[in-house]
Formats: C-alpha cells, sequence, structure tokens
C-alpha cells in the first residue's frame, strides 16, 4: 500500500536535518518524498541503481563521479541523512553563514578527486577529462591540457592540486552563483 | 420462543429481496436502459456537482469550488522543488561561465571550474527530473478523501477522518458492487450480441448492427467505471480510411474513445478473458491482433495497417504513439511506425480531471485486476476528450518530424509538457549516444571548431543521437 512521506519521517529527525543543513522544514518533506520516489526497493536507502535510473543523469559524462559524491567511503547504500547532507552543498548559503564543510568547491573538487587522497593527481585529472571528452580529443592532447592546467594551478611543487590551490584558482569564478541550485520556499 | 426467531428471519428475508429487487430494478432502468439507447439522465454530472460540494465543505478549500474542469492544473499539484532556468546550450553556458565572448581559440581552453556545469545539472536532475515523474501518478495539493492520494497531509482532523469513513463505506459498499455488476454485464453482453451478429449473411448488416452493439457496450462500460466525459470538438471525429492517435495514460482510455465512435483497435493477442474478448470482437468488426511474434517485424505491422486504412469501408485505427502508458501531465516520444503510413492522422487529446480519481496505470506496481479495482472504486474518472482537426504529412518532412507535429498540437490541447523523451525510458536505460553528444559539444568547448575535423574521422560510429533513439 506504500506508507508514504510524513509518515515515516518523525518530527525529530526533520529537526535534526534542518539543525545540520540549514533547509527549511517544507523542502526536507518535499526532498523526502522525492528520496522515497527513487527508492524503487523500499528499504530506506539509495543504491547506485537507483541514481542511474534518471535518464536526464545517466546521458550526464560525469554522472557516476556525481553519483558517487553522496557514496561514503567504500559504501554501496545512501540513507536519507546521508542524501540531505550532499544537496546542502548546493543550497545558496548566506555570507554571514559561509562554512567550509558545506560549500559547492567541496564537492568539486570530491569529483576530480577518485581515491579521496586529498589531491588531485595528473591522472584524476586526464581520467575526469577523458570522461567529459569521450573519444573526440587526443591523448596527447589531453595530456597536455592536463599539464597545463596543474602548472597553473600548483604552487607547492609537488605536481598535484591540494584544496587550498584548488580553492585559489576558483577565486575569480562565483562559486556561489555558479554551483548553487535554487531551492524553492 | 422460536415463533418470534421464525417471524424475524422471515421479515429479515423478505426485506432483504425486496431491497435487492429494488436495487436491481434502479440500476436496470437508471443505467442499463440509458446505455443501450444511448440516452443520458445527467445523474453523474449532478453527482460530480455533490462530491465537489462535500471537498470544498471538507478541506475548506478554494479551489474545489468550480464545477468546470479547468485543464491547466498548475494550481491543482504541489509545486516544484527548484527553480528551473530555461534550459541554455551547452555552449551558450560555458561561455557565461568563462566570461569570454569566443570558444573559438586555437589553444584548447580548460578550466577546473568547468566541472561546476556538469555536476549542478546533475545535482539538479537528482533533485527534480523531467522523465522519472512521469511514471508515477501526480500528487494532489489537497486531499479528495482517498487514502491513495494521501501523501503530505499530515493534518487530517476528526471532521475528515468521519467524511473518510462515510467515504469508504459509499465507495465499497455501495458503488462498487454497482460497478461490478455493471461490468460484468457489459462485458457478458459484448461476448454473447458480438457471437450472435457475427452469424448474419448480410455484410451491411452485421456491420451496421456490430457497430450498435460495441457503441451500447461501451456505453455500459463507461458506467461502470463512473466515467463523466466531455466531448469537445466532434466535428473533426476521425473517418474511415484514417489512423486516430492520442495520449496513453490508461487501458481506459480505449473505452472512452470508442465510447463515441467506432475504432479498430491495434495490439498483442492475449490470452485469458482478454483473449477471449479480443476473438469475440474481432468476429464482428475489422480489428488488428497481433501475435507477440509478429510484433518485432515491423514491415508485417505497417503492411498490415496499411491494408486496412486502404480499404475505405473499414474503420480508423486507433493507436497509441507512445507505446506505454504515461501520467497524463506530459505527452512523451511518438514512435514514427504509424506516422510511416501516409494516411492522414486525427490527433486526439485526453485530459483526466486527478480530483475525482487519478486514472494512470502505473503498470509496475498493479496488475490489471487491482487497476481495475481501485478504478472501480474512485469517486470517479472525469475527463475531457478534444478531437484536433486532421493533419497530413507535409512535402519535405520526415516521419519523426510529422510524428513530432502532431505530439506538439496534442500536448498544446491538452496542457500537457511536451517531451522529447522515449516513453520507454520507464523500463529500458538510456542510448549512449546522449551522452556522447554531451560529450562532443564540451570537446567543441575545449578545442574549437577545427580541431573537430580531425578526431572525427578517428570515429567507427558517427550515430545522429535523434536516428540512434528512433531506431529501436
Amino acid at each position: 500500500m506504500g506508507s508514504r512521506a510524513s509518515t515515516l519521517l518523525r518530527e525529530e529527525e526533520i529537526e535534526e536535518i534542518k539543525k545540520e543543513t540549514g533547509f527549511s522544514h517544507s523542502q526536507i518533506t518535499r526532498l523526502y518524498s522525492r528520496f522515497t520516489s527513487l527508492d524503487k526497493g523500499e528499504n530506506g536507502t539509495l543504491s547506485r541503481e537507483d541514481f542511474q535510473r534518471i535518464p536526464e543523469l545517466a546521458i550526464n559524462p560525469l554522472g557516476d563521479r556525481i553519483i558517487n559524491a553522496f557514496f561514503p567511503e567504500g559504501e554501496d547504500q545512501v540513507n536519507f541523512r546521508g542524501f540531505m547532507r550532499t544537496l546542502a552543498h548546493f543550497r545558496p548559503i548566506e555570507d554571514n553563514e559561509k562554512n567550509k564543510n558545506y560549500s559547492g568547491d567541496f564537492i568539486a573538487f570530491r569529483l576530480y578527486d577518485l581515491d579521496r587522497d586529498d589531491k588531485i593527481s595528473r591522472d584524476e585529472l586526464l581520467q575526469v577529462l577523458r570522461m567529459m571528452v569521450g573519444v573526440n580529443i587526443s591523448d596527447e592532447q589531453l595530456g597536455s591540457i592536463a599539464d597545463r592546467t596543474i602548472q597553473e594551478a600548483d604552487t607547492n611543487g609537488d605536481n598535484s592540486i591540494s584544496f587550498n590551490e584548488f580553492i585559489k584558482v576558483l577565486e575569480k569564478v562565483d562559486v556561489e552563483q555558479k554551483m548553487s541550485i535554487r531551492f524553492l520556499h | 420462543m422460536t415463533w418470534f426467531t421464525f417471524l424475524v428471519d422471515n421479515l429479515l428475508c423478505r426485506c432483504l429481496g425486496i431491497s435487492i429487487t429494488v436495487w436491481f430494478t434502479l440500476l436496470f432502468f437508471c443505467t442499463i436502459v440509458p446505455a443501450v439507447l444511448g440516452v443520458s439522465f445527467g445523474m453523474r454530472r449532478l453527482y460530480m456537482a455533490t462530491l465537489l460540494k462535500i471537498f470544498e465543505v471538507s478541506t475548506m478549500s478554494n479551489f474545489y469550488n468550480s464545477i468546470q474542469i479547468k485543464f491547466f492544473f498548475s494550481a491543482l499539484l504541489i509545486e516544484d522543488i527548484i527553480a528551473k532556468e530555461p534550459s541554455s546550450s551547452l555552449l551558450q553556458e560555458f561561455q557565461e561561465l568563462r566570461g569570454s565572448a569566443s570558444c573559438l581559440s586555437s589553444e584548447p581552453e580548460f578550466e577546473l571550474a568547468d566541472i561546476f556545469y556538469f555536476c549542478r545539472r546533475g545535482m539538479e536532475t537528482i533533485v527534480d527530473d523531467d522523465v522519472t515523474k512521469r511514471f508515477s501518478a501526480q500528487e494532489l495539493q489537497n486531499w479528495n478523501l482517498l487514502t491513495r492520494s494521501n501523501n503530505n497531509f499530515r493534518h487530517i482532523s476528526l471532521r475528515l477522518t468521519v467524511l473518510w469513513g462515510l467515504g469508504v463505506l459509499i465507495r465499497y459498499g455501495v458503488l462498487l458492487p454497482l460497478r461490478v455488476t455493471l461490468a460484468v454485464t457489459g462485458i457478458s453482453l459484448l461476448l454473447v450480441l458480438t457471437f450472435l451478429v457475427a452469424f448474419l449473411p448480410n455484410r451491411e448488416l452485421r456491420s451496421y448492427l456490430s457497430e450498435k452493439v460495441h457503441l451500447m457496450c461501451y456505453r455500459i462500460c463507461v458506467r461502470a467505471l463512473t466515467a463523466i466525459i466531455t466531448y469537445h470538438n466532434r466535428e473533426n471525429k476521425p473517418q474511415n480510411g484514417g489512423i486516430c492517435v492520442a495520449n496513453h495514460t490508461t487501458p481506459i482510455d480505449v473505452i472512452i474513445l470508442a465510447n463515441d465512435g467506432c475504432y479498430s483497435l491495434v495490439g498483442q493477442v492475449h490470452g485469458g478473458l482478454m483473449g477471449m474478448i479480443q476473438r469475440a470482437m474481432v468476429r464482428s468488426s475489422p480489428h488488428i491482433w497481433f501475435e507477440r511474434s509478429e510484433v518485432k517485424d515491423r514491415h508485417l505491422v505497417a503492411k498490415r495497417l496499411g491494408d486496412h486504412v486502404a480499404d475505405k469501408t473499414k474503420q480508423p485505427i486507433l493507436i497509441f504513439p507512445e507505446g506505454t502508458c504515461i501520467n497524463n501531465t506530459s505527452v512523451m516520444m511518438f514512435k514514427k511506425g504509424s506516422f510511416e503510413i501516409g494516411c492522414t492522422v486525427y490527433p486526439v487529446a485526453i485530459k483526466y480531471d486527478p480530483r475525482f480519481g487519478d486514472a494512470f496505470w502505473n503498470s509496475s506496481k498493479f496488475g490489471m485486476v487491482n487497476y481495475l479495482l481501485r478504478m472501480m472504486s474512485s469517486w470517479a474518472i472525469v475527463c475531457s476528450v478534444w478531437y484536433l482537426p486532421p493533419m497530413n504529412r507535409e512535402e519535405g518532412e520526415d516521419a519523426v518530424q510529422f510524428a513530432n507535429r502532431v505530439k506538439a498540437a496534442i500536448a498544446a490541447q491538452g496542457g500537457l509538457v511536451d517531451l522529447i523523451w522515449d516513453g520507454g525510458l520507464k523500463r529500458a536505460k538510456v542510448k549512449d549516444a546522449f551522452k556522447e553528444e554531451q560529450q562532443k559539444l564540451y570537446s567543441k568547448v575545449l578545442v574549437g571548431e577545427m580541431d573537430q575535423n580531425q578526431s572525427d574521422d578517428k570515429h567507427s560510429q558517427d550515430d545522429n543521437p535523434e536516428d540512434a533513439n528512433n531506431r529501436n
């Protein structure tokens, strides 16, 4: 019969998520609705297949990496808390709330840094580039792009890009505007 | 004391007997006779008006106070979660991101921030995408006293609970048995009468009677569902030698359309009760049933459809080009097969009113019998049917463009969203070709147009995603 959203999500949980992520009450219930509609197995968690069932995500060249960002290290299921935590990175935040733990560039860094060692190596950069361009650019060209990018960003000479170096490069881009999703009400 | 119990028993039996007689008489005169004769007492509309009044009183909500069926339901449904920008092309977005006017430099320009575009787009689709929400029932903003539509309504007062309880009693105790009886009557009449009509030697008399029989049985079925249908623009009704195409929400679409005219149906041969009905129908009028093996053979299908259409004495064919049930908020890709035949196409738009019962068949959640029971225990099925002016394929237009043009017309009339996505995505995975197209576009941003020609030669397959999608 399907007991729906509001009956499964308790008020205390909503309050906790509200404090942790800053979403409003109605936003949390709406997002919970969305979570349950994606959860075809109806077991309270999402697997990678649940995400891949979204066609517009499946055609995104970085789709797999984005899905990965939801799953903690080595795990195959994400619950609603984890789902909300990842989405909180994309909530437009006021200046006085600026919190390094919840920002769009953190997720962007995670998309590059596959092995989560807090450094973007040349190989990792190449991998992401290859995902974004498909078969349309040759290996040599891609290699030179990667080399140049690392050269420009790397300040401490370890031939990889750390999170701080990454942030520095992004200073000129308006991260808030480009990375945040306009959640309604 | 035994004589007392005996008396009471006798009385009870008498009462039961009388009430059943009254019941069936009412049934007979109020529903079946009008259905046979094709007249309407207007009782269903009265019922609908009463229901609206009850909803208004119970939920104290303003928008229930209109009897006319408003067909642009954005106010009825829950709002979107995120504000989506009008979709700009990948090229435009990157121009903005880079802040430069030209992307056609010879030096590949990559920025670490490029990833933002894909990341944000991806996240937006995770929160709200255009496709997956079309395969489950719409959500209403206010409650219509059916448990099945009760999604987010947390505050249910005592008054509402009482009303809901009454509603359950009426729907399951009174309406459901009534409707089941009618449905059984309708189907048995169909089987028996088509069987009899098939024996007539005279071809004209046979087709005339078969038309009458079909219409009568469909009218009974419509009353079995308490379907309240408004037909618009009946002067555009499909003619012989044409194909009628409509958006697909539920198998009941067939009953709704066949209530107003005779169509030849196309479909797969089934077993069981469905198979019996199919065999009965084809005895007296020309329907097109395919064996499962024949369905894959597109030439065979096209030939049979073409032959049927060429014979001007045969009824128009009814086809649902989406190929699967969509939840009546949008129209998805039309398969080009029926548009290649080259005859006149009569588009029809069907829009259901979700306030009285959602007609969408979610085939992954409910089987057919379960679905019919749900339909028969809803308040009613209210819909509007618009017959659109006939369309023909124009010079220089291929089947796909023609299909899209028809789809746009149907979407505009019914107030539905016009999507290019394939309804088959309900079950199947999306084709890789779309992803490859995105990758190609981004490569253009990186290296510009010139180097593109060089790397194009290295392609083994140079698929145009549109063709790849339509080749199935």
